[in-house]
């Protein structure tokens, strides 16, 4: 059996061949194996080094900037509008063409396609024509033969813009009516009635800034033309196929003369969903113009300036309640900052309406969405796309009615917690089904120490003078789907070579988040073969076509299911091939260990391999996934827009200091629920990454535009992301022991999104701290808490 | 076309470096072209990354090797920002240097491997390259990497993904694996040959790359244009973030004199090309109350390369060392070929971003009185030229300040804070920055002596203040009075890093903890503060 199959194309008389079609059909008794392969632990449920690591360490693995640059590689830099609203009179470029190395400059004139860009909205120029809507906005691209030529001559650009009046906040907008969709309303009961007659009321405004996605990899398109007027488009995206198809609606041609790869990114976190398809789209149609290759890589603070931004948001509620606590009425108003254009700002506006209760039932509630327009960048995916922004008010308002009350927050927490059986619909008609908020709550708050901690930390802030202490639990409950049923959906292939080796590609990308490894872990556990024999290898749109964003949490449920399913059909082949041989029904053979067993025998699974090839039997195959049981109705917001819900909590401890608003965080302990893990090491890194980066949000990074309407932090010396000291000492991470109660791979839940939230508890430590600094009233503290903001909550200037 | 770094016209000398042992000579390289774009562009070595453009994140790190005192000394710095020809006659590592020739990784490479502390990755060779400097300046030297140590070194590299806790695991763990040594030997050797060959001072290179303090001020005086660099973490950005070129730079970074640190009984001299790192370590090992806020000045990247004369000179209003060295009593010396002066730190400013330097002259020198030294007398107030003196340019030989509090004997006991604030409490900016050093005796304030930072122009004394306080009772009222006198001093404008009103108020609330500092009140100050863990 250890005969090595030559893979001639002239071998054909081989014995295995005829041996194996001589018992193709043939079932038999199963029997006990004779012996037992040695054990190997599964692959999905350890913590397998991220499967680029160890290129990562070394400085080996490639990034779009990394690939080697074809002969006559030109560079493109950006023409930025100045103007934050204005009618662009002309476009002055001979200063730029007379330099030295520059090559072209294009601008909407030179688009063979469609002038606005292919997305969903079709309200976004590629290049701005007649009018420009931000101060960034890109004009057209300068080409040269090297980067800092382009981004020096992209300054010799002209611009002539006639200023217009410019909306610059979404209170104005609001004001003006300026939206980029339409409002969206969402009512159940009669929340104006509830709040007539509830015990309590109260009214309360909250801002809460946007946020730079502050990928480390800046963005970047690097298109080489192949022939008969096709696009090899590398990208650093989250979504290969739309940069397809807004490359080719651009270009004037169809989706299949362009081929889009991304190996990997160098961070995402939403800002490479969309965003990523301008820089794809301005260097295809330079390259297609110059008939060369053209790499675009933007200069880290026109990445700022250009695109788009999480949404800040401004609430206003008036919240009814009884004397526990209890929630009995909402209204709330949430303005939505989309800046100029609608890009995803709908399903981002909507998802922060469905995490309006975040953990809550809400009765009687009604909630207003308004989508406004503004002449800033547009804003876009990130991390959470609105959760973040639906929870962080309900959580301020169960800090308000704690206090209120008098109250521990957590207990008004809890009192409004959906329930099992009763209380378990959401505001849009979805039952909540998995509900483990309860326990979570009550596990954290035990291992967390909190009654003992809040009574000793009330304790010391009274001795204290400056320093005063908070603490804060909160929990989360983020929906897990897309809202747009019809994205999800997922392919993959599954390639076994001769040699026993597997390569697997699926619709889904790699930003860090581990993805490839957890495909590589369940694709191997359903060989049984070694995580080290599965390759992943880079996205590419001519081998999975139209798949979907990696987004949403998802990736991991569509991609790995998907890949699954791939793996299965081959195993089903090889099961189906081995069972002829030995004499059994495919279903008693076993994939284990590197070992193909049947209760005759056991082979190596390489010796399989071969033996199936030799035999044509297919070694590769595809697979797809959709998620089950999911609906929901666009024009109501109703249905089951989610297949389950992630859920975690989080406790933090902070300080302020109350002669200057400085805050730290002390201390943080995290129970979240990730079903089975197919890695830990990996659901942790993400739990940890997503809690720093929400507490980034809420405390250092701020976004400020100034009054013409310049974002002035526009860099990382100026717009502050946590760095390693911002990390406290104690920040412990426990998972939830429970399998996810839907069909989801591995029994695992998403980890990308749902931990970001579990920061929120940051915030609300905050303001708990500036309570009890000032007791008695009312704490208005809006977000980000930087020591400005946290002094002025205090009642200083 | 853009000139080509191999083929092209600039006169320059070549550079020359050690990377994996061998000696590295390259030719024809724009004096503003960065390391990190020798690189990654002429030398197609992509492993190290550009992140921001302008030290800020570490993507870029690479670590220097230079001979310090006859040993090796290892600095992380940011390569996107740091002149090519800066690093001539150094030893270079990047990520892709660092592994051994078996394919093995070093310790700082398995340890981040181990602790899971890569996601995306695009940090990461920054952080490897952090890892690489710590373990050699420490775990090599059988200095223990603590938790707070890992915290304040690697602060200048940003991470978006992990959260930063394996990361700060894996500087813990590097100790814990199989030791890498280097032949330290070896390399110093090498470098030795290096420096007796020399960077050739061709009269007309657009890079001038000067050893000698004489030979510095002859260029300066010859070529007034040509920019004058140290550490280039700010004049790196005018290349990468303003596109702007350079006709002929002066980079005084290797001037002998300019590169070390006096110890004097009352004064610390420190040559305007010492590192930030190295200022610091001397200004905290006089003065360590100092040490928070050093770790706080930038990240360890940016302080490895800045140098404390590049920091004053390039005056920025928000440039962190000067509000401490005005509160000190520091005095600097500029020097030409015409001669030297000496005055006061405050009065090199003449207004936003301008001084009082003449096109040959070079900031040569920063004097720092020592605690417990002899306060300064009051300065004469003017226009600061009656407190400068002229001499012989004579380095090593500078004569006494006339500032000096003649009679020298016992000093008083001073007392000093500095406070800063900032949106982030590492690596980040003041938008306040205010250093307050009273000698009190007998409950009466006998000398203030205040510097502020991000509320004016320029760095300021807050002369109002001091005479507010100077002969007061030191009592809460005089305090509450000297508050208002500090929030009417100054002016601040509001930007992206706080407004005018939030500027104000904190000046003067920094005075009160100042004033409870003094009183010995605990646990008051977010930056020393330590959560009392529950048994």
């Amino acid at each position: 059996m250890d005969k090595d199959i030559s893979l001639s194309r002239d071998e054909v008389a081989d014995p295995d061949v005829a041996l194996a079609n001589a018992h193709a059909d043939l079932m038999a008794d199963p029997q006990p194996a004779p012996i037992s392969p040695p054990p190997v632990p599964q692959a999905a449920g350890s913590s397998h080094f991220h499967e680029s690591a160890r290129a990562q360490v070394q400085g080996a693995a490639t990034y779009v900037d990394d690939i080697p640059e074809i002969k006559g590689t030109l560079h493109a830099a950006p023409i930025l509008s100045t103007v934050a609203h204005g009618r662009l009179l002309g476009v002055d470029t001979a200063a730029a063409l007379a330099m030295p190395g520059v090559r072209g400059v294009m601008l909407a004139c030179d688009i063979p396609g469609d002038p606005l860009l292919g997305n969903f909205a079709h309200d976004e120029p590629v290049f701005a024509q007649d009018t420009v809507q931000h101060i960034g906005q890109v004009i057209g691209v300068v080409v040269a033969d090297s980067v800092m030529q382009a981004r020096r001559a992209a300054r010799q650009v002209k611009c002539h813009i006639d200023a217009l009046p410019a909306i610059l906040n979404v209170h104005d907008a609001l004001a003006a009516q300026s939206y980029v969709l339409p409002p969206v309303f969402v009512r159940r009961g009669d929340a104006d009635a509830a709040l007539k007659t509830a015990a309590h009321t109260l009214h309360g405004t909250l801002e809460v800034g946007g946020q730079e996605h502050f990928y480390l990899e800046g963005q970047i398109a690097y298109v080489v033309p192949q022939e008969q007027n096709q696009w090899l488009v590398y990208s650093s995206t989250q979504h290969p196929g739309e940069i397809q198809h807004w490359v080719s609606h651009a270009l004037g041609i169809d989706n299949h003369a362009v081929r889009v790869e991304c190996r990997r990114m160098g961070g995402g976190f939403g800002g490479k969903e969309t965003q990523s398809g301008h820089m794809a789209v301005w260097a295809a149609v330079a390259a297609r113009k110059l008939q060369r290759p053209v790499k675009l890589r933007m200069d880290r603070d026109d990445d700022f300036l250009v695109t788009g931004k999480r949404h800040p948001f401004a609430y206003d509620y008036t919240v009814g309640f009884d004397d526990t606590g209890r929630i009995t009425g909402l209204k709330l108003v949430m303005a939505v900052n989309c800046g100029f254009s609608a890009d995803l700002s709908g399903p981002v506006a909507d998802r922060a309406v469905f995490h309006v209760d975040n953990a809550y039932f809400l009765q009687d509630v009604d909630i207003a969405s308004y989508r406004c327009k503004t002449n800033t960048q547009s804003h876009t995916a990130f991390r959470g796309f609105g959760g973040p922004q639906g929870m962080v008010v309900i959580e301020a308002i169960m800090g308000d009615i704690a206090r209120q009350l008098g109250l521990d927050p957590l207990a008004v927490r809890k009192r409004n917690l959906y329930g099992i059986g009763e209380r378990d619909v959401t505001h849009y008609q979805m039952r909540v089904e998995d509900n483990i908020l309860a326990p979570l709550l009550s596990k954290l708050e035990q291992t967390s120490s909190y009654v003992e901690r809040k009574q000793a930390i009330s304790a010391w802030n009274l001795a204290s003078p400056v320093i005063q202490r908070g603490m804060a639990i909160t929990p989360v409950k983020f929906g897990i789907s897309f809202t747009a049923t019809l994205f999800n959906q997922a392919g993959a292939l599954v390639h076994v070579y001769t040699d026993g080796s597997c390569q697997v590609n699926h619709g889904g990308t790699e930003m860090g988040q581990g993805l490839n490894t957890k495909v590589c872990q369940i694709v191997a556990d359903e060989l049984g073969i070694a995580f080290e024999q599965v390759l992943a290898t880079a996205s590419d749109t001519s081998k999975i076509p139209n798949a979907s964003a990696t987004a949403a949490s998802a990736g991991t449920d569509l991609n790995a299911r998907a890949a699954q399913y791939a793996a299965r059909n081959v195993r089903d082949n090889l099961a189906q091939f081995v069972a002829g041989m030995d004499g059994c029904g495919a279903g008693a053979v076993l994939f284990r260990s590197g070992q193909v067993i049947t209760p005759k025998t056991h082979r190596p699974f390489t010796e399989v391999v071969k033996l199936a090839y030799a035999n044509r039997i297919q070694l590769w195959s595809d697979g797809f996934y959709r998620t089950p049981k999911i609906h929901y109705d666009k024009a109501t917001l109703t249905g089951r827009p989610f297949y389950y819900f992630a859920y975690g909590a989080a406790c933090t401890e902070v300080a302020i200091d109350t002669l200057t608003g400085e805050s730290r965080v002390l201390k943080v302990d995290i129970l979240h629920d990730v079903g089975n893990s197919i890695n830990p090491a990996i659901d942790i890194g993400q739990i940890e990454g997503g809690f720093v980066q929400g507490m980034g949000w809420l405390t250092t990074e701020q976004l400020v535009w100034n009054d013409k309407g310049l974002l002035t932090t526009h860099a990382p010396s100026t717009y502050k992301i946590p760095t390693a000291g911002d990390v406290p000492g104690h920040f412990k991470v426990d998972l939830w022991p429970e399998p996810n109660r839907e069909d989801n791979v591995f029994g695992s839940k998403a980890v990308g999104e749902p931990p970001f939230m579990l920061a929120i508890s940051v915030f609300e430590a905050l303001r708990d701290a500036v309570a009890q600094a000032r007791p008695g009233t009312r704490v208005h503290l809006d977000a980000p808490a930087t020591a400005e903001n946290v002094l002025r909550a205090l009642g200083g200037r | 076309m853009t000139p080509h770094p191999l083929v092209v016209q600039p006169a320059v000398k070549n550079i020359r470096f050690i990377r994996k042992g061998e000696v590295v000579n390259l030719g024809n390289v724009p004096p503003e072209r960065t390391v990190l774009e020798l690189l990654r562009e002429d030398l197609g070595c992509t492993g190290t990354k550009e992140g921001c453009g302008e030290g800020d994140c570490g993507a870029c790190t690479v670590v220097l090797g230079q001979i310090e005192n006859g040993a090796l000394r290892f600095r992380a710095v940011n390569s996107c920002i740091r002149l090519a020809h800066s690093i001539d006659g150094m030893a270079l590592w990047t990520v892709e240097d660092i592994a051994a020739p078996d394919g093995s990784l070093h310790p700082a490479q398995q340890a981040m491997l181990q602790c899971h502390a890569s996601q995306c990755g695009f940090c990461t060779p920054g952080f490897v390259m952090s890892l690489f400097g710590m373990y050699h300046n420490h775990v090599s030297r059988g200095i223990p990497i603590t938790r707070a140590l890992a915290q304040e070194e690697l602060s200048g590299n940003l991470c978006r993904c992990t959260g930063y806790r394996p990361i700060l695991d894996a500087a813990q763990h590097m100790a814990r694996l199989t030791p890498v040594v280097l032949d330290e030997n070896t390399l110093l050797s090498k470098l030795e040959l290096l420096a007796q060959a020399g960077y050739a001072q061709e009269p007309d290179s657009a890079y001038k790359l000067p050893y000698t303090l004489i030979e510095l001020l002859r260029l300066r005086a010859a070529h007034p244009s040509a920019q004058l660099v140290a550490g280039c973490t700010d004049v790196g950005l005018w290349v990468t973030k303003q596109h702007r070129q350079f006709g002929e730079i002066i980079d005084l970074t290797q001037v002998a004199e300019l590169c070390h640190i006096e110890d004097q009984p009352d004064e610390l001299l420190i040559g305007a090309a010492v590192t930030l790192a190295d200022a610091f370590t001397a200004l905290v090992n006089n003065r360590p109350q100092l040490h928070h806020f050093a770790s706080r000045f930038a990240g360890l990247l940016v302080r490895n390369s800045g140098t404390l004369g590049g920091n004053i000179a390039n005056g920025s209003p928000i440039g962190d060392s000067m509000p401490l060295l005005i509160a000190l009593g520091a005095t600097i010396v500029l020097m030409s070929e015409r001669g030297r002066r000496e005055m006061p730190m405050e009065n090199l400013y003449t207004g936003y971003r301008t001084n009082v330097m003449a096109a040959d002259e070079v900031l040569a020198f920063i004097k720092v009185p020592k605690a417990g030294s002899p306060h300064p007398c009051p300065l004469p107030k003017g226009n600061g030229v009656e407190a400068e003196t002229e001499s012989a340019a004579l380095p090593g030989s500078l004569a006494p300040s006339p500032l000096r509090g003649e009679g020298g004997g016992e000093g008083l006991p001073e007392f000093l804070r500095i406070y800063k604030i900032s949106k982030r409490y590492d690596d980040d900016i003041s938008a306040v920055c205010l250093a307050i050093k009273l000698h009190i005796e007998n409950s009466t304030v006998i000398h203030a002596s205040i510097g502020a930072g991000g509320v004016a122009a320029t760095p300021a004394r807050a002369v109002q203040t001091e005479a507010a306080l100077t002969g007061q009772p030191w009592t809460l009222a005089t305090v509450q009075r000297a508050m208002a006198v500090l929030r009417a001093e100054f002016s601040p404008i509001s930007d992206m890093r706080a407004s005018s009103a939030y500027r104000s108020e904190v000046l003067g609330n920094l005075l009160q903890r100042y004033w409870l500092e003094s009183q010995g009140v605990q646990q008051i100050n977010l930056e020393s503060f330590v959560l009392e863990e529950r048994a």
